[in-house]
């Protein structure tokens, strides 16, 4: 795997996509350095397969989070109310 | 839901609806939490069980000084640690693994093999509810670490700051660890509602 090239490291500064899917977390958690967010930005200008892998990425997080509990079936309701009644007892 | 005082407050004076509105909300993302933690669901089962106990009995103690939900998974993942066998785990951060297959860049990085669209198709195509089961299911078999920050960070919605007291990581070693983790979900949507060519 040639991740970080020679080539890619010190004589251009542009990023190539392999690197941009790494940088992508850092990106959304605003932790690039401000050099570092101009070249992904720069790349993703101009390359529209890393502009999609960024909104997969966006997405993905929006799904996540979309997530809701289900709902508790009535007999785990009763344990509960009955583990709080147990609690309230235990009270001075 | 309630601000932390009022719902502290309708739990402390035998609101039986406070509390099992509570369970509702996080009793199946604590259980998910404290699987990673533990040998089996049984022992999950009773770790989330001791911590209803335990928040009930420390709601006096309950100052406010981080959010209620805070104060709940950091009690959850305390109890799960303790009774854990994994609590000496590292984060084996230093090893490779790659958000893409390699496989799909060709010799200068560029991708050869670029990203299906699947964005409307997952949006669209199936029933939420269906979805959602998908994801949680993806979820789990997640590596245990991703597992936790993904859970906290993206299902539950916490800050960073939140989810590094919590789990006791660096902020660093929580980035790389939710990159990974939203990485493979993002591949798994791709598998799973890539539009068919």
């Amino acid at each position: 795997m040639r991740l970080f090239t020679f080539h890619s490291v010190f004589h251009r500064p542009d990023v190539v996509c392999q690197q941009a899917v790494e940088l992508v977390t850092d990106y959304l958690e605003g932790t690039l350095s401000r050099a570092a967010r101009r070249r992904f930005e720069a790349h993703l200008a101009g390359c529209p397969h890393c502009t999609e892998y960024l909104a997969q990425m966006r997405e993905t997080i929006k799904l996540t989070g979309q997530l809701t509990p289900e709902d508790l079936t009535p007999q785990m309701r009763a344990e509960f109310t009955d583990l709080y009644r147990r609690w309230r007892s235990e009270q001075p | 839901m309630d601000s932390d005082a009022e719902l502290v407050h309708r739990l402390r004076s035998g609101d039986e609806r406070a509390f099992t509105g509570l369970v509702e909300h996080y009793h199946q993302p604590m259980l998910q939490l404290a699987a990673s933690f533990v040998p089996n669901r049984a022992v999950a089962e009773e770790v989330v069980q001791d911590t209803w106990l335990a928040v009930l009995r420390g709601l006096d103690g309950f100052e406010g000084r981080s959010s209620l939900k805070t104060w709940l998974f950091r009690i959850l993942v305390n109890r799960a640690r303790s009774t854990g066998t994994r609590e000496q785990r590292s984060v084996p951060v230093a090893d490779p693994e790659p958000a893409v297959d390699p496989s799909r860049f060709d010799g200068s990085g560029g991708w050869s093999d670029p990203p299906e669209h699947w964005i409307e198709a997952a949006e669209g195509r199936v029933e939420a509810g269906k979805r959602a089961h998908r994801v949680r299911a993806w979820i789990d078999e997640l590596p245990a670490r991703q597992r936790e920050v993904v859970l906290l960070r993206d299902v539950e919605g916490m800050s960073s700051e939140e989810v590094c007291a919590i789990l006791a990581l660096t902020e660093g070693n929580q980035r790389v660890l939710l990159h990974r983790g939203r990485s493979r979900l993002r591949q798994l949507f791709e598998d799973e509602y890539r539009e068919v060519r």
